[in-house]
C-alpha cells in the first residue's frame, strides 16, 4: 500500500458552516491545533441559504423580551419533545453569541437608536430575529469565515470525510477522508472530533437542500457508536417551488400568504377552507369573504386558513395532490397576482419577485406560482449532552443541524442560525475539556482506513453496474412517496423494504471516469450515509405512532400523550451502512421545577 | 420539450478540448439544470461545481459563451438561439472540465488585515444604520471570484497575481476601511500590498458581478481618493506625518490577534 497523506490535530472539525466555524474559534482560542474539513470551498455551506435572521432576546424592539419567553416559544414549537436544558441555554446564551459576532466584523440592520433590529417570525412571540434584509445567513457565514482566517485555522477544502475512525479503546481517533481535486486519499489523526456536517434533504425529491444535504454526519456518528434521536421529525415547508424544474424546492416565503396570497387548486378552489381542523376553528375564517377583511383590519374577521400552521397547510396541500386537483407538476398554486396589484406585490415582495422572474421567467404580479411542500430541516440527529454536546462515542461531539434535542419535533425560524452559535461554541469548549482530562489517543488502527478505502474503490472496480444517479432519483422519489410529509405505517413498511432493495443497488455501483473531481463517485461515496439517514427517519416514523410536528401520521392524525413522554434513538448493531439498526423509545428527562413553571404560565 | 447542444470544455492541467452534449430541455431551466442533466445521465464523471441553486453562494460560475455567468442564474432561453459553449474560468489554474482552482482568493483572503474593534461596551456597540449601509453593500458578496476572472490585470497577466489582490479585495479592504468599528489605517497597505494602483478602473467587474454590487463606484474608486489624500496631498501628508497613528497602521495590525 502506497503511504497516504496524514495530518494530526488536537480537534478535528468536520463541517464549515455556522457551527463548525464556531466551534473552530473557540477551540483554536483556548490553545488547541484545529483543523476544520469541508467538502466545499469555504463559505459555501448551506448556513449562507438561512435568510429571515437569527433569533436571541435581545429586547432590542420590544423591551419585554427575554430567555424566558424565548424558552418558551422554542418548547411549544417542539411539542415538548425538545431537551428543555437545551432550549434553556439556546434562549440564555443566543444574546451574548450575536453581539460577539459584531466584534468580528458583523454589520446587522439596526433600530432607530443604533442597536440590532429584530424582526418578528412565526412561532417567536416578540420581534426578536436580528437580521440583514434577507441575507442573515451569508452575514454569519461571512462574519465567522473571516474570523478563522483571521485566526489562521487550518481548513481542508472539497475533502470529502469517508468515515469516523477510533482507537482499539473505541474512543474517536480521527478521520479517512478523499480530496475532490486529485481523489487521494488523506487522513487525520485527533483527540477528538466535532462533527457540524448540517443536514440531510438530499434525499427527497423537493427539497430547500443542496447537494451536500446528504446526512454524513448523523451517518457517520451511529455507525461510530453514536445515537440518532427523534430522526423521524423532518420539517416539511409548504410552501417550495415545485415548477419550473430550475427552481424545484426552492423556498417560498410565508409573507407572500402573509400579504394575501392563496392557496388554489388546478380547479381554481380555495380548498383551505376545507382542511381547518376543529382545534383551529374557532380562531379560522369560515368564508373568503370573512377571510379577506383579515388583513386590513384583524379584528373584522378571522384569521384566512392559508395561514394555519406549517403542517396543516403542507397536509392539505397533499391531499389536494392527492386527489386529482394538483397543478400540472405535482403542486397547487399560490397566487397573489389576481388579489394584490403589481406595484404592491413589487413593493411587499421584491425578493420573491426577482427570485421568480429571474430564474423561473415566471411574473408573479400576473400569474400564479406553483407550490408543494419541500423538506426543509430535519430536527432530529445525534443525540448529545446538552452541555457540552458530547455524544455517546468517547471524543466525538456534534453541533448544528446534525444535533438533536434543541428543537424538538419542530424547528421556530430564526432558531437555527443561533442554534448554530450557541451550541458551536458549547462543542468547542466540550472538546476542549475533554482533552484536558486526558481523553484521546489519536491513534487509529489501519485496518479502518484500508476497509474504507477499499469500499470506496470498490465502484471502480465492478465490470460494470448502475449510475449512481439512477439510484439517488429513485431513492429521492421513494422517499417523498412514503415518507413524506403525510405517512401512514403501510406505507413506511414498503419504504423499510425499498430501501434494502436500494442498499442492494448501492452495493452494485459502478464508477465511470478517473477519480480526479468525479461527481459520479462523490454521489457513490454519499449514497451509503443516505440510505442510513432514510431508514432511520423511516424507523422512527413507523415507531411513533401518533402526529407530532414535523411527523404526520394519516392513520394515527392526532398526538397521543403517552408519545409525548419519549424520544426515539436509533444505533447500530454492527456499525455498517447497510446493517441492523435498533429501535427504543427513551424516556424525555423530567423538567426543573422552574422551568415547567415558564411553560404553565403559557397554557 | 425541445433540445439543446451544450458545448463543454472537458480536460485538465494536461489538455482537453471541447465535448458536445446534446439534451432535452423545458422551459425555464438554468444552464446548470442542463448539466445535471448530462451527468445524470451521458457524462456522471463532468466535473463542476455547484451547492445552493438559488443563487446565494457563488460556487457555480464559469464562462458562458465567454463572459463569466453563475450557472445557476442563467436561464437557457436569455442566450442566442444555437449551441451554448460552457468553459471554466480563464484567470484560474485549471483542476478538471469546469472546475477551477481558485486557491488565489484564498490566499488574498489570508492577508487582509482583521477587523480592529475598540473594546465592546457591555450592552453592544451602538451603531447607525446610515454608517453601516456602505460596508453592507460590499458583504453582500458572494464569492463567486467573476470579478476576479473578469479583470484583465490578472486575466491577461499570471505576473500581477503576485501583487494584486483583484476587486474582490478591493472590496473587502473598502468594507473595512467604511466598517464604523475599525481602527486600522489600511491606505499603506491597500497601495502597497494589495496593489490598487493597477486598477485602471475598466469596471469589468462591476458589470459582471451577480449582487449588483457597484464596486468600482462605490469601492475602488473611493479607496484610491483615500490613498492619493494620505500620500499626495502634501498637507494630509504633514498632517500624517506630525500625528501620526491615529489610526493603527493595518501591517502593523495585521500581525495583532483579532479579539
Amino acid at each position: 500500500m502506497t503511504t497516504i497523506e496524514t495530518h494530526d490535530y488536537d480537534i478535528l472539525i468536520i463541517g464549515a458552516g455556522g457551527a463548525g466555524r464556531r466551534a473552530a474559534s473557540e477551540a483554536q482560542q483556548q490553545g488547541l491545533r484545529v483543523g476544520i474539513i469541508t467538502k466545499s470551498l469555504l463559505g459555501k455551506a448551506h448556513t449562507v441559504m438561512a435568510e429571515g435572521g437569527m433569533a436571541a432576546a435581545m429586547g432590542n424592539v420590544h423591551s419585554e423580551d427575554n430567555w424566558k419567553v424565548h424558552f418558551r416559544d422554542t418548547m411549544r414549537g417542539g411539542k415538548y419533545l425538545n431537551n428543555f436544558r437545551m432550549a434553556e441555554l439556546h434562549a440564555k446564551e443566543a444574546p451574548e453569541r450575536v453581539l460577539e459576532l459584531e466584534q468580528w466584523g458583523a454589520l446587522f440592520d439596526r433600530t432607530k437608536d443604533g442597536k440590532i433590529l429584530q424582526r418578528d417570525f412565526g412561532g417567536h412571540r416578540y420581534a426578536r430575529l436580528a437580521h440583514v434584509g434577507d441575507r442573515t445567513g451569508l452575514e454569519l457565514i461571512r462574519t465567522l469565515q473571516q474570523k478563522v482566517v483571521s485566526m489562521d485555522i487550518d481548513v481542508y477544502m472539497e475533502c470529502k470525510v469517508l468515515k469516523l475512525l477510533k482507537d482499539s479503546e473505541g474512543t474517536i481517533a480521527g478521520a479517512v477522508a478523499y480530496w475532490r481535486h486529485n481523489g487521494e486519499f488523506v487522513t487525520f489523526s485527533a483527540k477528538s472530533v466535532i462533527l457540524a456536517t448540517g443536514g440531510a434533504g438530499k434525499s427527497w425529491k423537493f427539497t430547500s437542500n443542496s447537494w451536500e444535504g446528504t446526512g454524513d454526519g448523523h451517518a457517520m456518528a451511529l455507525w461510530a457508536g453514536s445515537e440518532l434521536m427523534d430522526m423521524e421529525a423532518i420539517q416539511f415547508h409548504p410552501t417550495g417551488m415545485v415548477w419550473p424544474l430550475s427552481v424545484r424546492g426552492l423556498l417560498v416565503t410565508e409573507g407572500v400568504r402573509g400579504d394575501g396570497g392563496v392557496l388554489r387548486n388546478s380547479l381554481g378552489e380555495r380548498f383551505m377552507f376545507n382542511y381547518v381542523a376543529p382545534m383551529f376553528r374557532a380562531e379560522t375564517a369560515e368564508t373568503e369573504e370573512e377571510a379577506d377583511k383579515w388583513y386590513d383590519d384583524h379584528s373584522a374577521g378571522r384569521r384566512p386558513p392559508e395561514l394555519l400552521p406549517r403542517d396543516e397547510v403542507s397536509r392539505a396541500i397533499n391531499a389536494e395532490v392527492k386527489a386529482g386537483r394538483g397543478s400540472p407538476h405535482g403542486g397547487v398554486f399560490l397566487d397573489i397576482a389576481s388579489r394584490r396589484s403589481a406595484e404592491f406585490i413589487r413593493r411587499r415582495l421584491p425578493s420573491m419577485y426577482h427570485q421568480f422572474m429571474e430564474l423561473a421567467g415566471v411574473d408573479i404580479t400576473r400569474e400564479p406560482m406553483e407550490i408543494g411542500p419541500t423538506c426543509h430541516y430535519i430536527m432530529g440527529g445525534v443525540k448529545v449532552d446538552a452541555e457540552t454536546a458530547a455524544t455517546k462515542t468517547p471524543g466525538l461531539f456534534a453541533a448544528g443541524e446534525v444535533a438533536a434535542g434543541l428543537h424538538g419535533a419542530n424547528r421556530l425560524g430564526g432558531n437555527s442560525l443561533s442554534d448554530l452559535i450557541v451550541f458551536g461554541k458549547r462543542a468547542g469548549e466540550g472538546a476542549v475539556s475533554y482533552i484536558a482530562a486526558g481523553g484521546g489517543s489519536g491513534k487509529f488502527k489501519q485496518s479502518d482506513v484500508d476497509t474504507a478505502i477499499a469500499e470506496a474503490l470498490e465502484p471502480f472496480d465492478r465490470a460494470e453496474g448502475e449510475n449512481p444517479y439512477d439510484i439517488q432519483r429513485d431513492l429521492q422519489d421513494m422517499m417523498q412517496a412514503n415518507v413524506g410529509i403525510i405517512r401512514t405505517g403501510d406505507e413506511l413498511e414498503f419504504a423499510l423494504g425499498e430501501l434494502e432493495k436500494l442498499s442492494d443497488r448501492v452495493r452494485k455501483i459502478k464508477v465511470k471516469g478517473g477519480r480526479a473531481y468525479n461527481p459520479g463517485w462523490n454521489l457513490a461515496t454519499d449514497l451509503p450515509s443516505m440510505i442510513t439517514v432514510s431508514k432511520c427517519v423511516a424507523m422512527g416514523a413507523l415507531n411513533r405512532k401518533e402526529s407530532r410536528g414535523g411527523h404526520t401520521r394519516n392513520d394515527f392524525p392526532e398526538p397521543v400523550a403517552e408519545m409525548g413522554t419519549v424520544n426515539f434513538t436509533e444505533t447500530s448493531k454492527d456499525g455498517k451502512w447497510d446493517g441492523a439498526f435498533k429501535i427504543e423509545a427513551r424516556p424525555i428527562p423530567t423538567i426543573t421545577p422552574e422551568l415547567k413553571a415558564l411553560l404553565e404560565e403559557a397554557k | 420539450m425541445s433540445e439543446i447542444t451544450m458545448r463543454v470544455w472537458r480536460g485538465d492541467a494536461n489538455g482537453g478540448d471541447f465535448e458536445s452534449y446534446t439534451t432535452e430541455r423545458s422551459d425555464g431551466e438554468v444552464i446548470l439544470d442542463v448539466i445535471h442533466r448530462i451527468q445524470a445521465t451521458e457524462a456522471p464523471d463532468l466535473a463542476c461545481r455547484w451547492n445552493c441553486k438559488a443563487g446565494k453562494c457563488g460556487s457555480c460560475a464559469v464562462e458562458v459563451n465567454g463572459k463569466p455567468r453563475l450557472m445557476c442564474m442563467t436561464r437557457i432561453d436569455t442566450l442566442p438561439e444555437g449551441p451554448v459553449t460552457l468553459t471554466p474560468m480563464k484567470t484560474f489554474p485549471i483542476i478538471r472540465d469546469l472546475v477551477t482552482d481558485v486557491s488565489f482568493n484564498y490566499v488574498q483572503a489570508k492577508k487582509v488585515p482583521a477587523l480592529l474593534p475598540p473594546p465592546m461596551p457591555a450592552e453592544g456597540y451602538r451603531m447607525f444604520q446610515e454608517d453601516v449601509e456602505r460596508s453592507q453593500e460590499f458583504r453582500k458578496c458572494i464569492e463567486c471570484f467573476m470579478c476576479q476572472d473578469v479583470c484583465h490585470v490578472i486575466r491577461d497577466h499570471e505576473e500581477n497575481k503576485e501583487n494584486y489582490a483583484g476587486p474582490r479585495f478591493f472590496i473587502r479592504h473598502a468594507e473595512l476601511e467604511m466598517h464604523p468599528l475599525d481602527t486600522n489605517d489600511r491606505r499603506d497597505f491597500v497601495r502597497e500590498e494589495a496593489g490598487l494602483g493597477m486598477c485602471n478602473i475598466t469596471k469589468c467587474c462591476t458589470e459582471v458581478c451577480p449582487e449588483h454590487i457597484k464596486i468600482t463606484d462605490n469601492a475602488i474608486i473611493p479607496l484610491k481618493e483615500r490613498v492619493v489624500d494620505a500620500h499626495y496631498d502634501p498637507v494630509a501628508w504633514l498632517g500624517r506625518k506630525i500625528l501620526r497613528k491615529t489610526k493603527t497602521s493595518a501591517t502593523d495590525a495585521a500581525v495583532q490577534p483579532a479579539p
